[in-house]
């Protein structure tokens, strides 16, 4: 095999070998190199096929707009990767790349027989075929389409990688360290500016780095001596952060952009052991100046997708900078200027080298000197047709007529090993349209602008539309200068020479004596998009730009049509001859580049998805076995298996112990509203169902919130610590939400109330301890207490010391026990429970969890927020009415009860459910239906808890019922999918219905 | 009569090159007047031109759509399509529509690709795992298939869903409706603008909605960029814009609209077989066709209009998603967008009439209505045409948020206690 | 994303804010006087404007405060800020 590496250059280090394997082959590089380079530099163009026709395809750039050349890399290890574009990895010791969407290999791929099959499978063929027969489309059809879709293979493993993220803030930001880039980062930096200058590739200075003909000169340098030169006097600056392998991927509004800095991708295994492997940065500038650059336009002719096709601009920097040719019989295929830059490197590196353009003639400098060096220049001419399967071998040329819309004249063959093609620049208006920036269109040349500058963004250099030196130069400080208000620079009389185009000829679709029915011009390379898949779009009606891409899928591959856009539109424009300006373009939607997702989510995964809320006894609950239940953030324990107990097991072995003689409950989650105020008792009254003017200091009460429609919100205990001072509870999950909308009411309705509330869920842990023994247990911890019902009567709370340390006791309770709750601060929340528990051993006191408590209250029928309601439910439909004020003028939520729909009594109600087999319990949220039943079925409500109660010995389950007021004592029916179960509607109160135990 | 699609009709326009081709529907000029007027070319708007020709015989009538057609939420969402859904009336509706889905394809003459491949709903804590049993009771009772999956049997559905016990949020269980799945989601809006158009009914795109003109409490016709078009009935499906034409004839509607996102991969070999959909670590996942993960993000907080919504959401979403697959931690995002929904207080639908005569709403599909498309075309057509509610739509009236009687499809809230 | 000069804490990003939907729909003094149309017209219905809105915000994950904003809805551009209970500047 030749050695195509024929160049030294000071980009690649040839003195630093690399291996690294291709297609299971391996190959050598050095460092420096990218993959494609180092492929090309090894003779292979042919690297992957396309993705519909599995066309062979080569490496056609030399940047992140490359639509051919894409791998999978180091397959079947946790660092697999697809997609990847050879053009844009660096090569390191060990790199493993595959080609992709091809079987068995890239050479002999047996999908290529949809080649063959192309005629019958144009643009949207699948919308008009696989109709018939209906099944085949579900068994047959779409797995195929499936299998045979999608490009690399998704990883299989999880990423052993760290992604991490930072947020900056900075003065300026300047997008692309390209020379206008280079040139904008100086001027800010030099006028005490925080700048940062952020470019994709490792290196700063874009293209002009390697542009090597002496026609460019800035003050009698070379032009890429002149920008080294820059360019280490910008690395001097103190107020310049400079990031290269850096790829701005989002431009958002307000100057919030997000780039993402690759920090070990580059590096073998070995090397990156250890590192952050991507950063998304997370940017707020106050200015931004964008200098993207531009892309190189392909052109669009028949068979323009073979393998040794490429960008001309990219065979220039695979030859001065990697020192790499990409061909020894070289063809470049021109519209504009640019093209002979690199005719004239090649030749002035002894390379053959020709050139076809299809403009009638130019005089400029640059082809003044092509024409010097001798070398052949074919005007007024177009490529009809190219050859070579795995490689271009040949190409066909012909002349054009004066419109340019025929080919006129001989055939003429020449072959060649590499075409080069240039069919003029993009500008990259990415991140000025990302950030709402608008578009004109130039008619010249053809480009879209950025047609305005805000105070806080511009754009500079070639991604502005200048192409040439001296504009670049000249207009890029001139624009900077204004925009940060900067007086002189050195630039201001800055001597610059080079060559300026002076004719321009654009064709979108070049012309061919094969119908456009039957040859292959290319548009989106990556998704096999023709020029006549566009024309038969737009045949069939499909006008908009959008619709053209959606229904032909140009532009939607992993490029998003960097390459393709613009010759869409230019030929719908010219298919329906109108202005190109007047179509607009397809919306550029973020990310630049593709973006890894975990870059985005950066250190929030595994144990960092989500925090974790713990009470101050938790460790005491692991320590003792507790199985615990996510209730939003916070851990709840659940259940205290012992001896190898079940769930069931444990519950009832708790509940009983809880009712026979103790149990003990960590409350703290509950959440805790500290209210204060003159106004504080008013606030309540218009928070609550119920009146709470006569609570009298000392005394608790439960309180129910509505919404504003009415339906039940939220519930807890609020106690009147003093005149105007409550402590309110919530429950666990609504803490945060209640908070905040008390905090709304109170801003914003009633600014005039004298209340501040204060969120103090953390700052008190509660023990909850119950049972016909609490109380004795609860005078060996607080002997200075008197707990008579007289002192200390149900409902009343009292402040207390245990251990010299203040806390609270309320006797409340959930469970219909006598119970207690005692709140410590968060700190001695520990102590206090292993306190409670060493009290309490004597009466086996027995820690009981959630599912325990949600049993026993269910045996009193107290509802559970969220369980027993789901935001339909008011407080009547609840058999609450008990707790709704009559007298009160108004509460959150009254005037809704007052609707026709809230005021149908035969809404759902919560009822008791006793299954008419005792042992058998219901299964929460089965659907209960009426004994005699119509087709089709009506559900007439569903069962909300149900528990096998060790108490009663007998299942119960509470559930709201159609009419359920009215249906006590009446047979139902709860029809699961194996079996019917009966069940007869009770009260909902199923334990101690005269409340004898609150002061047992 | 239009080109039949089919096998043979590609088979032989490969012959002449394509060039044959005849177009999907016209590019017509507005008439001075319709028997009814469509406000909103999406799949909603073109679904009830179509039905209103086939099945109520109204031919002289148009679409009109100030962009393209299928441009918004139509070519902007994720693309389920299911009906397991809690209350009987939107279980009717929904699954009215998944019923039609499944003979569209065949209906049009246009592949839209419906494909059910199932979708499952993952519970991830005790409250999940009531509120999605309840679900699958009401749904089996309604005859809509949905089945409770436990963990080892999600997990056989969908091997690369981590169910490992030891995740923040463990999955603790899901349902699966089998019938439930995705299509594509242009072709739908192409599939009923082609078949409306063959019945004759004219889609005017880049045709903006100015103004309604009335007379008293009688429509009259639109003001719009191409001049006035006179029609006494006028059905506006506008989704996220609808708020914009109701202010023009100064009715104020219970709806918010805002930014909702969503993202693809770069496409990969099929490596997930089904709809994946977690709540309450809000992350829903399929695969296209083509090969992209196709990924639904949330909405923003707040009322916009501008199609961008906050990255923050769009972090958070992935941040799901690795959760739930670890294994995607590698794959790339190539494209992300947003759409603009609007979002009923109870998170249903209106199709609905107003207190203008010959005005007609349907709105308010929030998150979800692309899986609705023909069931909501065909019941708006109904009520348009008779002036009257279909049994399957009258639950979804405007008057609802007068009586109280809602729909509430949020779900059970929080969990408490 | 875009940023919100919060009145109390100055400059921050709107990740910290949540918003309250249409501003100045005072909640009725007196609800029970109100017909089911009004009442639902308060609950439910919202202009929803595309273009220049009204608004609240609170600044949810800082000071905790209620403010109005004055916002364009068709491109996130505000174009005032103002306390609870203060009269709009002019836009």
């Amino acid at each position: 095999m030749s050695n195509f590496r024929i160049n030294k250059t000071n980009f690649v280090d040839q003195t630093n070998r690399i291996s690294f394997k291709f297609d299971g082959k391996t190959f050598f590089g050095f460092k420096g190199d990218t993959l494609a380079s180092a492929l090309i530099a090894n003779g292979i163009h042919l690297v992957g096929r396309s993705f519909k026709y599995h066309r062979p395809r080569g490496i056609m750039t030399c940047g992140s707009e490359e639509p051919n050349a894409i791998c999978q890399i180091n397959d079947k290890s946790n660092l697999t990767e697809p997609n990847v574009r050879a053009t844009e990895i660096e090569l390191y010791e060990g790199l493993e790349a595959n080609s992709q969407n091809c079987w068995p290999n890239v050479k002999f791929d047996i999908g290529g027989i949809n080649n063959l099959i192309s005629p019958f499978i144009p643009a949207g063929f699948y919308y008009k075929t696989f109709m018939w027969p209906k099944s085949f489309w579900k068994s047959v059809y779409e797995p195929l389409i499936r299998k045979t879709a999608g490009l690399g293979k998704s990883p299989i493993k999880p990423d052993p990688e760290i992604y991490d993220h930072k947020y900056v803030h900075c003065d300026v930001l300047v997008i692309g360290g390209g020379i206008s880039g280079i040139i904008s980062a100086k001027l800010s930096a030099k006028n005490n500016l925080n700048t940062i200058l952020i470019d994709d590739k490792k290196e700063l200075g874009g293209s002009t780095i390697f542009q090597e003909n002496e026609i460019f000169k800035i003050n009698n340098k070379i032009s890429k001596d002149w920008l080294i030169n820059e360019i280490n006097e910008i690395k001097k600056l103190k107020n310049l952060q400079i990031k290269t392998r850096t790829s701005v991927a989002a431009y958002h509004d307000y100057n919030y952009l997000l780039a993402r800095e690759s920090l070990s991708d580059h590096l073998s295994k070995n090397e990156k052991d250890g590192f952050v492997r991507q950063r998304l940065w997370k940017i707020r500038a106050k200015k931004v100046i964008i200098a993207t650059g531009a892309i190189e336009r392909p052109l669009v002719f028949n068979n323009n997708d073979r393998p040794g096709i490429l960008l001309a601009s990219s065979i220039n920097k695979y030859l001065n900078y990697f020192g790499v040719t990409c061909g020894l019989k070289n063809v470049i295929f021109t519209n504009n200027d640019s093209a002979y830059e690199v005719a004239i490197s090649l030749n002035k590196k002894g390379i053959d080298v020709k050139i076809i353009d299809i403009r009638k003639r130019s005089e400029s400098e640059l082809i003044k000197e092509t024409e010097k060096l001798g070398i052949k220049i074919f005007w007024n001419s177009t490529i009809t047709s190219t050859f070579g399967y795995r490689k271009i071998n040949s190409i066909e040329i012909m002349s054009l007529s004066e419109d340019g819309s025929n080919v006129i004249g001989e055939k003429n063959k020449i072959s060649c090993d590499c075409l080069g093609m240039s069919g003029g620049w993009t500008p990259m208006v990415h991140m000025h349209t990302q950030s709402g920036g608008k578009l004109n269109f130039r008619e010249t040349d053809q480009v879209f602008l950025p047609k305005e500058f805000s105070d806080n963004r511009i754009s500079v250099g070639s991604s502005n539309g200048h192409f040439e030196l001296d504009e670049i130069i000249k207009l890029t400080n001139d624009t900077v200068k204004k925009f940060l208000n900067i007086q002189e620079t050195d630039l201001d009389d800055a001597d610059i020479s080079c060559s300026k185009e002076l004719e321009k000829r654009n064709i979108w679709l070049l012309p061919n004596y094969i119908s456009i029915g039957k040859n292959k011009s290319f548009i989106d390379f990556q998704n096999d998009s023709t020029a006549k898949d566009i024309k038969l779009a737009m045949r069939e009606g499909f006008k908009s730009i959008e619709h053209v891409k959606r229904y032909t899928t140009t532009g939607m591959a992993t490029d998003q049509g960097k390459l393709s856009n613009m010759h869409a539109l230019g030929i719908i424009a010219e298919t329906a001859a109108v202005k190109m300006g007047s179509l607009g373009t397809t919306t550029f939607r973020p990310p630049f580049t593709p973006l890894t997702f975990g870059t985005i989510v950066g250190r929030s995964v595994g144990k960092f998805f989500d925090i974790v809320r713990k009470t101050p006894m938790h460790e005491w609950h692991v320590k003792n076995n507790a199985e615990f239940e996510n209730v939003g953030q916070w851990k709840r324990a659940w259940y205290y298996p012992r001896n190898n107990e079940n769930m069931h097991q444990s519950v009832q072995r708790e509940s009983k112990a809880a009712r026979d003689s103790a149990g003990i409950l960590d409350a703290s989650t509950l959440g805790k509203i500290d209210i204060k105020g003159s106004d504080a008792t008013e606030f309540l009254n218009r928070v609550y169902t119920n009146a709470w003017s006569k609570l009298s200091i000392g005394k608790c009460r439960y309180g129910l919130m509505l919404n504003e429609d009415g339906m039940v919100y939220d519930d807890g205990v609020t106690t009147r610590i003093d005149e105007n001072h409550y402590l309110m509870t919530t429950t666990t999950g609504g803490a945060a939400n209640v908070l905040s909308k008390l905090e709304d009411y109170l801003q914003t309705e009633w600014p005039e109330l004298d209340v501040w509330l204060t969120s103090v869920t953390d700052h008190y842990a509660t023990a909850s301890i119950c049972g016909p023994n609490s109380k004795k247990i609860l005078k060996k911890l607080f002997s200075d207490i008197e707990f008579n019902d007289q002192n200390f009567p149900h409902m009343s709370f009292k402040n207390a010391k245990i251990g010299g340390i203040d806390c609270r006791i309320m006797r409340i309770s959930f469970t219909g026990e006598h119970s207690y709750e005692i709140n410590i601060e968060a700190k001695y929340g520990n102590s206090l429970w292993e306190k409670c528990i060493d009290a309490g051993k004597d009466f086996n006191i027995t820690p009981y969890g959630t599912e325990t408590m949600h049993l026993l209250r269910a045996e009193k029928g107290f509802i559970i927020v969220g369980q027993d309601t789901d935001g339909t439910m008011t407080p009547i439909d609840l058999q609450m009415d008990w707790i709704v004020s009559k007298k009160k003028y108004d509460f959150i939520g009254k005037r809704s009860l007052y609707r026709s729909d809230t005021m149908r009594e035969d809404r759902k109600q919560l009822v008791g459910l006793l299954t008419d087999k005792p042992n058998t319990v219901l299964e929460e949220g089965a659907q209960i239906v009426h004994e005699k039943n119509n087709k089709p079925i009506e559900m007439i409500g569903h069962v909300t808890s149900s528990y096998f109660s060790p108490n009663l010995n007998k299942s119960i389950a509470l559930a709201v019922v159609k009419n359920g007021r009215k249906l006590k004592g009446q047979k139902l029916l709860v029809p699961m999918r194996d079996q019917t179960i009966n069940v007869t509607v009770s009260d909902f109160i199923f334990y101690d219905k005269n409340n004898e135990r609150l002061n047992a | 009569m239009k080109n039949k699609y089919s096998i043979f009709s590609l088979f032989k326009n490969a012959f002449s090159g394509h060039e044959n081709w005849q177009r999907a529907w016209r590019d017509p000029e507005p008439k001075k007047e319709y028997d009814a007027i469509i406000v909103g070319g999406g799949g909603h708007g073109l679904a009830t031109a179509y039905y209103l020709a086939k099945k109520h015989n109204m031919r002289n009538i148009a679409v009109v759509e100030k962009g393209w057609i299928g441009g918004g939420n139509t070519g902007r969402n994720t693309t389920i399509i299911r009906s397991n859904y809690l209350w009987d009336a939107s279980a009717g509706l929904y699954d009215h529509a998944l019923k039609i889905w499944e003979g569209l394809s065949q209906d049009l003459n246009y592949n839209v690709m419906f494909s059910q491949r199932g979708v499952m709903n993952l519970a991830h804590n005790l409250q999940d795992v009531r509120d999605l049993k309840r679900r699958t009771h009401a749904n089996r009772l309604n005859g809509i298939d949905a089945v409770w999956l436990n963990t080892d049997e999600v997990k056989k559905f969908c091997p690369i869903v981590n169910t490992s016990p030891n995740i923040r949020y463990p999955v603790l269980g899901g349902t699966l409706q089998r019938r439930a799945g995705t299509a594509r989601h242009d072709a739908v809006a192409w599939g009923y603008a082609r078949g409306a158009d063959e019945l004759g009914v004219d889609i005017i795109q880049n045709c903006e909605v100015k103004g309604i003109k009335r007379n008293g409490n009688k429509i009259e016709g639109i003001e719009t960029t191409r001049g006035f078009i006179k029609s006494k009935k006028i059905g506006v499906v506008a989704a996220g814009h609808s708020s914009v034409i109701a202010s023009m004839v100064d009715i104020r509607l219970p709806l918010e609209s805002k930014p909702l996102q969503a993202l693809v991969s770069e496409p990969v070999k099929p490596i997930i077989d089904t709809v994946v959909m977690s709540n309450a670590v809000h992350a829903y996942v399929s695969q296209s066709d083509k090969g992209e993960l196709v990924i639904g993000a949330g909405t923003d907080s707040y009322v916009s209009y501008s199609q961008k919504g906050s990255h923050d959401v769009v972090e958070g979403t992935l941040k799901a998603i690795l959760e739930l697959y670890p294994i995607f931690s590698r794959m790339k995002m190539l494209r992300q967008w947003g759409g603009i929904v609007d979002i009923c207080p109870d998170a249903s639908p209106i199709i609905s009439k107003t207190n203008i005569e010959g005005l007609y709403f349907n709105c308010g599909w929030g998150t979800g209505g692309f899986k609705a498309t023909p069931g909501s075309g065909d019941l708006f057509a109904h009520t348009i045409a008779n002036d009257e509610p279909h049994k399957l739509n009258a639950a979804f009236s405007l008057n609802r948020f007068v009586s109280g009687d809602l729909v509430d499809e949020h779900g059970a809230a929080a969990v408490a206690h | 994303m875009f940023l919100i000069n919060c009145p109390y804490c100055g400059e921050r990003d709107q990740s910290e804010f949540s918003s309250g939907g249409e501003a100045h729909i005072e909640r009725p003094k007196q609800p029970t006087e109100l017909s089911d149309d009004e009442w639902a017209d308060f609950l439910f219905m919202r202009k929803n404007i595309k273009g220049v809105q009204f608004e609240r915000w609170n600044h949810s994950h800082g000071c905790r405060k209620w403010f109005n904003l004055i916002r364009d809805t068709s491109n996130d551009k505000i174009h005032g800020i103002y306390k609870m209970g203060e009269k709009p500047p002019k836009v």
